[in-house]
């Protein structure tokens, strides 16, 4: 029992860190429709930022996550200028394709200046230890849950209550409409990626102790967060964080139980089996095309 | 400029418009028949690669470019072609009959591939199709007592007619450029038969397909099996041409090299296949010269612009240093996608295109003739 308590926990944590990467795939596609391939290099590169701001610098943990937020919320405006905008309003697959190279290019890269070691960066999380009665829960883990739940409230009520996130809700539904009422599409655009690189980064900060960074760390785990992503219904805040959950305690429930193999493979089959049964996710909305 | 009054149905569906298609084309065959006899073995390598990266970039065309399903799991297709192979040989079957099982089991498995597509779309296909290219992956490594796990198998030079063809003689140059030349004669008959019409026709709207009576699930999944049947060929040849294959071979990184063929070969035209296969198997080859050559030259014309003989070796190593940093492969490939989605989205054969009409149209030519519409009204998530 404890053990499956223990392995709840950490599936959980893990599934917090899918749940807060799938969290910017959903808002880049909420409000453009564009599905960034790109959105675990991102993370990987917030959490090099970090480690270059808090390890090498020397900066405090909490200066320096900050500093790397905002870095990385620039870069994001950057690569939506040069990567995404020209391209808004093609179809899909061309997106796609972009964002794929751009996750090549930045993974490369960060491969060239920062090496290909595994780095850690020291938290005031790294230590510590929660004891419930004979249940010990790592502090690190416990700070990525909290995290993850607070982003993911206050991304909803921003979606769903101040007038940049109708905007962009407006935006994602027909560009051109948004467009006529008055809503400034490419600022939104924008901005709706600097956001979602911001939460990326949150992840990867959040995620360094745990896994570690090292330049491959956003392939492998944005390739995990698209079951989470599409679990919970492609468009959906919430759902994202649920799915993300749900795959990463069913991802460490196999790891357990399972024989050596399907730790790896059990999310996607579980995503194969969603988009069979119930393809809009467990979050989304199902429409049909009008003619 | 040639003008082609087409008077019936049959000039407007024929494979050679004019008579200048057949002498091009004739002395295309003729400098491929002759290459292996001209050309320096590490080359004629690269030219076999070639062929298998052109026949699974026109499996490809079919399915992504012609009926408009975007897959990133062709990998997986080509470990099952190869796998297959590797596995029948062991037990001696002989070549033309594992070939043909090959292609036929791949063309089966992508036909159960496709069933499930049909209620996706887009990006929710992307993801299935890549699930289902991990899932093989890890099959492959871990059902040991077929693919013997990671270790890997070997398989054997081809074995035609009691003939040993090793994997480096022109014979089997001979067999890659065959195989290639007949998928892509067969996929022109395909394109123009109805069945690729119909392809075609729900490649451009699903809806106006099926309202034209088009069966969209069947020609979906038919799309789907002879991808993947031509991928399993693919697969085979591929398989003997490495003499040596293991589960790590057929990763996301390779499914992403075949999108990256058609995207920079072009996704309208099959002439996109190939150039964007030769592209991507020479631009080995070539960051390699970079690589030995580059700083060489760099530092000789630094010499030649008043560098000192010291400032040159500086410049020399520098560059040298530069060209031997580890990712730099990874990065060039991502630079190379980007700008060819941004500026040159028809890719080389669309580039070509342009070139032979500007110079057919001069002085008339404009830029504004392939300019695509964009859309920003439709959402994609509503069909």
């Amino acid at each position: 029992m404890l053990d499956f308590v223990q392995q709840l926990v950490s599936g959980v944590a893990l599934g917090c860190v899918y749940g807060l990467i799938a969290l910017g795939f959903v808002l880049v596609y909420k409000a453009t429709e564009v599905v960034n391939f790109a959105q675990g290099d991102l993370m990987m590169l917030g959490g090099f930022f970090a480690f270059t701001f808090i390890g090498m610098m020397g900066l405090n943990y909490w200066v320096g996550f900050a500093g790397a937020v905002a870095a990385m919320a620039l870069f994001g405006m950057l690569a939506e200028r040069v990567v995404v905008r020209p391209i808004l309003g093609y179809p899909q697959f061309s997106i796609i394709m972009a964002t794929i190279g751009l996750g090549y290019f930045l993974r490369s890269v960060s491969g060239m200046i920062w090496g290909t070691d595994d780095f850690k960066i020291d938290t005031p999380f790294s230590q510590g230890v929660l004891r419930i009665g004979s249940l010990v829960l790592a502090d690190d883990k416990l700070s990525v849950i909290a995290a993850t739940v607070i982003l993911c409230t206050l991304l909803w009520l921003f979606f769903n209550k101040t007038t940049l996130g109708t905007a962009m809700r407006a935006s994602s539904e027909n560009m051109l409409a948004a467009y006529y009422m008055g809503i400034p599409v490419k600022r939104v655009v924008s901005i709706v990626w600097a956001i979602s690189a911001a939460v990326a980064t949150c992840a990867g900060v959040l995620l360094a102790p745990i896994t570690f960074i090292h330049s491959n760390v956003g392939l492998v785990l944005g390739l995990k967060a698209f079951p989470a992503a599409v679990l919970g219904g492609f468009g959906s805040i919430p759902g994202a964080v649920v799915g993300g959950v749900l795959i990463g305690v069913i991802e460490s429930m196999a790891g357990f139980y399972l024989a050596e193999g399907w730790k790896d493979v059990a999310p996607y089959i579980v995503l194969l089996a969603v988009l069979l049964l119930k393809p809009e996710g467990l979050f989304g909305r199902h429409v049909r095309k009008k003619v | 400029m040639r003008f082609l009054f087409k008077t019936d149905y049959e000039d407007d569906i024929r494979l050679f418009p004019h008579s200048g298609y057949v002498v091009s084309y004739g002395l295309l065959l003729a400098v491929l028949l002759i290459a292996p006899y001209a050309l320096s073995s590490y080359l004629m390598s690269q030219l076999v690669f070639v062929c298998i990266y052109a026949t699974v970039g026109v499996a490809l065309l079919i399915l992504t470019g012609f009926t408009g399903q975007a897959s990133l799991g062709h990998a997986a297709f080509l470990a099952i072609g190869a796998y297959t192979a590797a596995y029948l040989q062991k037990y001696g079957v002989p070549f033309p009959v594992y070939f043909l099982a090959a292609g036929l089991l791949t063309g089966l498995i992508g036909a159960l591939v496709g069933f499930p597509a049909l209620r996706l779309q887009g990006i929710y296909l992307v993801i299935a199709t890549i699930s289902f290219a991990f899932i093989v992956e890890e099959i492959l490594a871990r059902w040991e007592s077929v693919t013997n796990g990671n270790e890997g198998m070997r398989i054997k030079a081809v074995s035609l007619f009691g003939i040993t063809v090793s994997r480096d003689s022109p014979t089997f140059y001979f067999l890659c450029l065959a195989v290639l030349v007949l998928t892509i004669v067969g996929t022109l008959n395909l394109l123009r038969s109805p069945t690729g019409r119909a392809f075609v026709a729900i490649r451009d709207s699903e809806t106006a397909a099926r309202s034209m009576g088009v069966n969209v699930a069947l020609y979906k999944v038919k799309s789907f099996a002879i991808s993947a049947a031509i991928t399993g060929f693919a697969g085979v040849l591929f398989a003997h041409k490495l003499s040596f294959i293991s589960p790590e071979m057929f990763t996301l990184q390779l499914s992403i090299e075949f999108i990256i063929v058609i995207l920079i070969g072009g996704t309208f035209s099959l002439h996109g296949a190939v150039l964007g296969a030769i592209f991507i198997v020479m631009i080995d080859p070539f960051l390699t010269y970079l690589k030995d050559d580059m700083p060489g030259i760099i530092a000789g014309i630094a010499a030649t612009f008043g560098a000192g003989t010291q400032g040159a070796a500086n410049i020399q190593s520098k560059v040298a240093a530069f060209a031997s940093l580890n990712g730099l492969k990874g990065a060039i490939y991502g630079i190379i996608i980007v700008l060819f989605v941004l500026f040159e989205p028809l890719g080389l054969y669309g580039r070509w295109l342009k070139i032979k009409l500007f110079f057919q149209l001069f002085p008339l030519y404009k830029r504004a003739t392939f300019k695509r519409q964009k859309i920003y009204v439709k959402s994609e998530r509503n069909r």
